[in-house]
């Protein structure tokens, strides 16, 4: 197991590099610079362009300034925004949690309702709810995500008032942010109310940005399930005469979880792409508008930190759920 | 005067609070399009920064809510020498400074303020120069570095400014977002704790709002200032909730979760209309798009040339067709709103026949070969620049001009098309500080004709140019007027651009929102703005 665990660990570094230097040359592939893309129709002098060049380190050669970078992030300094001359590290920090509250609310939206539909799909194979399911799973998954956004705000916010347009929070309540998580920064403040209203406005972001996730898990739940309950064992199980629920629960669900726990990993990058335009559609204060905007604004520390801890991230979740086979399945432990 | 107007608006605001059953304060929502960069303009480009500190300060003069007007600000009168190179101000005695957790304010706004906030921007060796990057791109843009001489204290409330040249729009410069008043003695508490950048991230100012708390991509809050030297607002609070997407913003609007909405689709501007709850208000921007013909290059250094194709291309259908009822057809190469507009002038009629004839004339039976730039971008005076060149190209075919469409990217296009590579360039301005000069001299002046230059028709008439040069020399408006009207008929004539459109600036407010008027510059401010 732990040598299991170096051999993964020892290609984080290379893969890090890789990102690094990816984020670093791709952005600046892009036409114009950040003091360029700042200026009206008024323009800039070639003098001052270049002083504020300078001043940025921008008029190095890139080699010389990846090279710095990377020292710099090796240090842990992740650099300062050339817009608003706030650390990158700073900035993450305090628009991350957002996203991971509805990144978190939309996993577990998406496991609550996938994978108990995969299984019954599974158990109840061709009957009208499997096909019904599967259906509806393959529009979910097909859905454009601003789109689906846009015509759920119409119905349940615009139309029936049942939920809040957008944002995290009604401008009644006043949450000081303590964790990030408004969640748990509401339970803790005086406010009342404030939860209620936490919770309403996560409703909407959590359904947009879990739909794509459900679909996939439904149907992965379902394909494995039925491949195992196909298997000799279940039909001795079934022969020994347990009862649905055992079979089911215990026997095939724990061995068809197994590529359910690989897809659910392999959501999380999906999840942070859809984040990214659920964010935008709700006016959802995390890192994928963060991000978006720094594109437009080519501020490149803010783009090159933003990715580089993202995909951090991403590693990491995926490394879990390498870990996560062993304890599913204890032949991979050996 | 303004105090006048604002006391039976605070009193009548009490009054319907009082009706409403002393409800919730009066707080409006503004569903603003962005996160600023920070909180003070002095060292930021942006609409959305300038929108989200404009009401934390003031200025030394002010621009009257909803026009180009410049009034009092923190200055209570000035006067002008002769030479109208001095500029002696009198400042307005008793004006408090807002307070925060970390600073208490321990005196009344002075002199030393105005000379903290101008120094800053102009004194390399100012201890805040270079704070927060220390860019003043606007500061530098509108030339003060060239044009001030000394800024002085004369007394406490007294503060004289000599500039190197007459000047007559630097009254209406010191009204914009970049001239905005700190405090010196917020200046000084914060470097002795060591962070100073904090001025500029919690703002401390003497304006009618008092910032609260900033949340990045969520929420600015305000709340009103009781100690305004102007009286206390209408409103109690004011909270920007930032929603980037144009059809949320207008969800949001429907639903009653914001007041005040900026820059909607156009597509649903008939839908808005419809709403009872909505008031859909519009004026036209203080902005120009244009066509400019390189007079440097041929055939455009013939004025025949430049006429016929003014003829040739049907200016209505473009506007039509692309502005979608946001825009109006423009004649003057300032809009309407501008104090000075020529309302005599008659644009060119479309007529190919004409044009046809006239370029024949010039020596081009057959037409000719030229390029059309057209912006990669969406701009607030030009909402599809391609489809407009194609519009004008498929025009000019039928006169024989072959136009070719060209574009770059946004940053590389500005530059070819300020160094004269062009033929023919689509472009357009939106106005900075109300002043005729800022349309006029800096994108049809001499100076601005150069290599580099903003004048991209690279057009240098000097009889023209003399008109400008007079305007800028006195203070008298009157006078002023009279010489803008006259160049406004020499451009005409010479015809150095095909003039497009003025873009018409739509704001959809609720119903119960009371005196809200549109900002010439693009601003949004409610500090008049009454909630029923």
């Amino acid at each position: 197991m732990l040598r299991f665990i170096l051999t993964r660990a020892s290609l984080v570094v290379p893969t890090f590099l890789g990102i690094m230097l990816l984020s670093f040359v791709l952005i600046r592939l892009v036409p114009g610079d950040p003091i360029e893309v700042r200026m009206g129709e008024r323009g800039i002098t070639p003098e001052r362009h270049a002083q504020l060049l300078h001043q940025f380190g921008l008029d190095r050669p890139l080699w010389q300034q990846f090279a710095s970078y990377v020292g710099q992030v090796a240090q842990g300094d992740l650099g300062v925004s050339i817009i608003t001359k706030s650390p990158v590290i700073k900035e993450f920090a305090a628009l991350f949690p957002a996203t991971l509250e509805l990144g978190l609310s939309a996993i577990l939206f998406a496991i609550v309702f996938g994978l108990p539909a995969g299984i019954v799909a599974a158990v109840r194979r061709g009957s009208a709810f499997d096909h019904g399911l599967m259906g509806i799973s393959l529009t979910g998954y097909s859905m454009p995500i601003f789109w689906w956004g846009l015509l759920l705000i119409l119905l349940f916010s615009v139309q029936l008032g049942w939920t809040p347009v957008s944002g995290r929070l009604s401008a009644m309540y006043f949450v000081e942010p303590k964790t990030g998580f408004l969640l748990i920064d509401a339970l803790m403040s005086d406010e009342k109310g404030a939860f209620r209203s936490a919770l309403r406005h996560l409703i909407l972001p959590t359904i947009v940005l879990g739909t794509i996730p459900l679909a996939v898990i439904a149907r992965m739940t379902r394909s494995s399930m039925l491949e195992v309950l196909n298997e000799d064992y279940i039909r001795t199980a079934r022969a020994k005469g347990l009862g649905v629920f055992r079979v089911v629960g215990l026997h095939a669900l724990r061995n068809a979880l197994i590529p359910v726990v690989t897809v659910i990993g392999l959501q999380v990058g999906t999840l942070l792409g859809g984040a990214i335009l659920t964010e935008t559609i709700f006016s959802w204060p995390g890192i994928g508008s963060w991000l978006v905007e720094s594109i437009n604004r080519r501020d490149y520390p803010v783009l090159q930190g933003g990715i580089l801890l993202v995909a951090s991230l991403v590693m990491l979740v995926n490394l879990a759920v390498d870990l996560l086979y062993g304890v599913l399945n204890p032949r991979i432990r050996r | 005067m303004l105090v006048k107007n604002l006391i039976p608006l605070a009193a009548g605001a009490l009054v319907a609070m009082a009706i409403a059953g002393g409800a919730s304060a009066a707080t409006l929502v503004y569903c603003s399009e962005g996160s600023p960069e920070n909180f003070n303009p002095q060292i930021n480009t942006t609409g959305t920064s300038f929108d989200a500190a404009f009401h934390v300060y003031n200025r030394l003069v002010e621009f009257e809510r909803g026009s180009t007007k410049v009034v009092p600000g923190l200055a209570e009168s000035w006067t002008v020498s002769e030479d109208g190179k001095t500029f002696t101000f009198k400042l307005r005695r008793g004006v408090k400074y807002q307070s925060s957790n970390t600073f208490k304010p321990t005196r009344d706004f002075n002199a030393d303020d105005v000379l903290f906030s101008i120094n800053r921007q102009w004194k390399a060796d100012h201890p805040y120069h270079k704070v927060s990057g220390g860019s003043y791109d606007y500061f530098g843009d509108m030339d003060m570095p060239k044009l001030l001489k000394s800024v002085e204290k004369v007394d406490p409330y007294t503060v004289k400014v000599e500039l190197n040249e007459a000047e007559a729009p630097f009254i209406a410069n010191l009204a914009m977002d970049f001239a905005t008043i700190l405090s010196a003695e917020y200046g000084d508490v914060l470097m002795k704790a060591g962070t100073p950048e904090k001025m500029d991230q919690e703002p401390i100012g003497t304006g009618p709002f008092r910032f609260v708390s900033y949340q990045k991509d969520s929420m600015i809050r305000f709340q009103a200032f009781d100690q305004h030297w102007n009286g206390k607002p209408p409103l109690d609070g004011l909270v920007y909730s930032i929603t980037k997407d144009p059809a949320v913003r207008y969800a949001k609007l429907k639903a009653g979760e914001c007041h005040v909405m900026p820059y909607p689709n156009p597509a649903d501007l008939p839908k808005m209309r419809e709403d009872k709850d909505i008031t859909v208000l519009s004026q036209e921007g203080l902005n120009i798009g244009y066509l400019a013909f390189n007079v440097q290059k041929k055939p455009f250094d013939d004025k025949r040339v430049r006429q016929a194709l003014n003829m040739a291309i049907d200016k209505k259908a473009i506007v039509d067709a692309v502005y979608l009822g946001a825009g109006v057809a423009a004649i003057n190469p300032i809009p309407p709103t501008l104090w000075s507009y020529n309302t005599s002038i008659r644009d060119y009629v479309f007529d190919p026949a004409k044009a046809k004839a006239l370029l024949a004339e010039a020596g081009f039976p057959n037409g000719f070969e030229t390029d059309l730039w057209a912006m990669p971008v969406q701009r607030p005076y030009n909402p599809n620049a391609q489809r407009i060149a194609e519009m004008m190209q498929a025009d000019l075919a039928k006169v024989g001009v072959k136009a070719k469409i060209v574009s770059f990217e946004w940053g590389e296009y500005r530059k070819r098309a300020q160094a004269g590579e062009h033929q023919m360039a689509q472009l357009g301005w939106t106005g900075d500080n109300g002043d005729p000069d800022n349309f006029m001299y800096v994108l049809l002046g001499c100076a601005a004709a150069r290599p580099g230059g903003s004048n991209i028709a690279k057009w240098c008439h000097k009889p023209f140019d003399d008109l400008l040069v007079a305007a800028k020399r006195t203070p008298d408006v009157a006078k002023r007027t009279g010489l803008y009207e006259e160049a406004q008929k020499i451009f005409k004539e010479e015809a150095p651009w095909f003039t497009i459109a003025h873009s018409v600036v739509f704001k959809p407010i609720r119903k119960e929102v009371v005196d809200f008027r549109i900002s010439p510059f693009g601003r949004h401010q409610f500090d008049g703005v009454r909630l029923n």
